[in-house]
């Protein structure tokens, strides 16, 4: 077993354990913007996709990163504006204009 | 700077982005903080993507800036759909995260220079096979929100055992290549099984099951991720992948939890197709039913109001109407709130996003817990759109299909009043005893246009009284 696998499980563990704590503290109002936020977060695997992308070792791995680039992109750029639109939209009757 | 140095640069800036990842995560814990979560999620992105791009193992540009600018292209209109699209836009976000990470994972394979060791090859197989399961069944679910795909369940005898008899031939694949890794050409076969896993799993599971559904396909995406983390020796990929998942799964558990069902019971046992024979056996009842005229007069004399949207409202598009119904009782000192089931509609959340998207407060919106012990002090609970949610039956009937059930008591309510547009009952063929109640009043018709036609009638009647 690869000293890596450790401590990336350490790292896992401990992001599954912030994870629990902090969306279970999520008012439940904002389900749906926290599923489109985190669908965004996780969108950062276009940093993988980038480097596969742009190493060009062979042309299927060029291509196969370059579509990872693309939906994954979509999904941080979809996932942020959608969330930010939506967040936007809850207002309390204090702050209600019209 | 040496090389080295560089790499150090980066994986800070990665520690910068995970923190405000986190903290993005917290601030979504109200809504009064909710949109610095969005900012500080964004800083965080953007900050990792910018410096990715200086990693000195990108050493070609053009194939990473097309995509990124296709990729913008794409995320902007998606960004951008109506809030009734928003489920099907989540599945769909869903299938995009889980084939860019099953990509990754295939691209990882073939790059093969040096030969794969064992565990290595286990952890790609996995991650693959997650993120192509999770890819496809994300497709079908996101078809079925948008109707291109039908929304009840598709089942045929022996399913399940040929849904699991293709998961564990992706699976023995994955511990062949394991034994293996030599044996290249079982990989791409690995794939294909995988993904046509994902359509098997998803394909059984009617509109009304979504919520779980969507939450679980979150899950997938998530692991997906951190999975590719660990196959990349990636930290911030195995933080954001476990933050994804963990919120997918805890939003599964409170979905399976608002249906009294278990995961397994929710993937495996197509839901909604038994009762159809059952359905067939029920005698004549009475059903009252009332015109707008009646609905209005009822309303406009009530103190307190609990309005209960379900996906049928949403199906109507009849938020606004609805909003305007709730100015209109408002502003005769009517008190009116909504109540919240939480797998009401097809996504969790669903009915908070539209209700507030037509400017309703958010202080108004009440869950089901918080709202349940007031019904029998409301003069009137008006059921628009829902179901399921509403149905006694879930709390006296141990026959039932949903006994056990948590469900809202509008039962209790002085008066009910249910807009549908006929006694049909929905694709899950259950029978609802709340419209045959005394205190229940059938509001036959379109949501939108009844809605309104309310609306005109209290307002009229309020002209005359001036």
């Amino acid at each position: 077993m690869p000293p890596d696998f450790i401590s990336n499980l350490y790292v896992f563990i401990l992001a599954g354990f912030v994870g629990f704590g902090v969306i279970r503290a999520v008012s439940p109002l904002l389900h749906t913007p926290l599923m489109s936020l985190t669908n965004a977060l996780d969108a950062i695997v276009v940093v993988a996709a980038i480097i596969i992308a742009g190493r060009q070792e062979t042309q299927l791995t060029t291509v196969l990163g370059a579509i990872a680039v693309a939906a994954s992109f979509s999904n941080m750029v979809g996932g942020f504006l959608i969330t930010a639109r939506m967040v936007r939209m809850f207002k309390s009757r204090g702050s209600k204009q019209s | 700077m040496t090389g080295l140095e560089l790499q150090q640069y980066l994986d800070f800036a990665y520690i910068v982005a995970v923190v405000l990842f986190i903290l993005s995560l917290k601030f979504l814990s109200s809504p009064t903080t909710a949109r610095w979560g969005v900012l500080a999620g964004e800083i965080g992105a953007a900050i990792a993507v910018v410096v990715t791009l200086f990693n000195p193992e990108v050493a070609h540009y053009k194939w990473v800036l097309i995509p990124l600018i296709i990729g913008a292209g794409v995320g902007v209109p998606l960004g951008l759909v109506q809030m009734t699209a928003v489920p099907q836009r989540t599945a769909l976000s869903h299938a995009f995260g889980a084939l860019s990470a099953a990509m990754i994972g295939i691209a990882e394979f073939y790059v093969g220079t040096t030969p794969v060791t064992r565990f290595a090859m286990g952890e790609i197989s996995l991650e693959v096979i997650i993120g192509s399961l999770t890819f496809t069944g994300s497709l079908i679910a996101a078809g079925k929100l948008q109707e291109i795909l039908p929304q009840r369940p598709i089942v045929y005898r022996g399913q399940n055992i040929v849904s699991l008899s293709v998961l564990a031939g992706a699976l023995a694949l994955a511990v062949a290549l394991v034994v293996n890794p030599g044996n290249t050409l079982l990989f791409p076969i690995m794939v294909v099984v995988a993904l046509i896993f994902g359509v098997l799993l998803v394909t059984p599971i009617g509109g009304a099951d979504m919520p779980t559904v969507i939450s679980l396909l979150n899950s997938y995406a998530g692991l997906s991720a951190a999975l590719l983390g660990f196959v990349l020796n990636s930290k911030v990929l195995v933080v954001a992948g476990a933050l994804d998942g963990s919120s997918g799964f805890i939003l599964s558990v409170i979905m399976c939890k608002a249906m009294n069902r278990s995961f397994t019971n929710v993937m495996f046992g197509a839901f909604g197709q038994v009762q159809v024979a059952a359905a067939g056996a029920k005698e004549e009842r009475v059903v009252r039913s009332a015109s707008a005229e009646d609905a209005a007069s009822i309303l406009g004399v009530a103190d307190k109001v609990v309005i209960v949207p379900g996906y049928g409202m949403a199906v109507a598009q009849a938020q606004h109407k609805v909003r305007e119904l709730y100015d209109v009782l408002t502003k005769k000192g009517v008190d009116v709130r909504f109540a919240i089931h939480p797998v009401a509609g097809r996504m969790p959340g669903h009915m908070n996003v539209l209700l507030a998207e037509a400017d309703i407060p958010y202080d108004r919106l009440i869950e089901m817990d918080e709202i349940n012990g007031d019904f029998p002090q409301t003069d009137v609970a008006l059921v628009i759109g829902a179901n399921d949610v509403t149905n006694p039956a879930a709390r006296t009937d141990a026959s039932s299909p949903i006994y056990g059930m948590p469900i809202l008591d509008v039962d209790k309510a002085r008066t009910v009043m249910v807009i549908k547009r006929s006694m049909n009952p929905g694709f899950a063929g259950i029978d609802n005893p709340l419209y045959y109640l005394d205190n229940t009043l059938m509001l036959f018709g379109d949501a939108k246009q009844f809605v309104n036609s309310i609306v005109r009638e209290l307002t009229g009647a309020g002209a005359a009284h001036g």
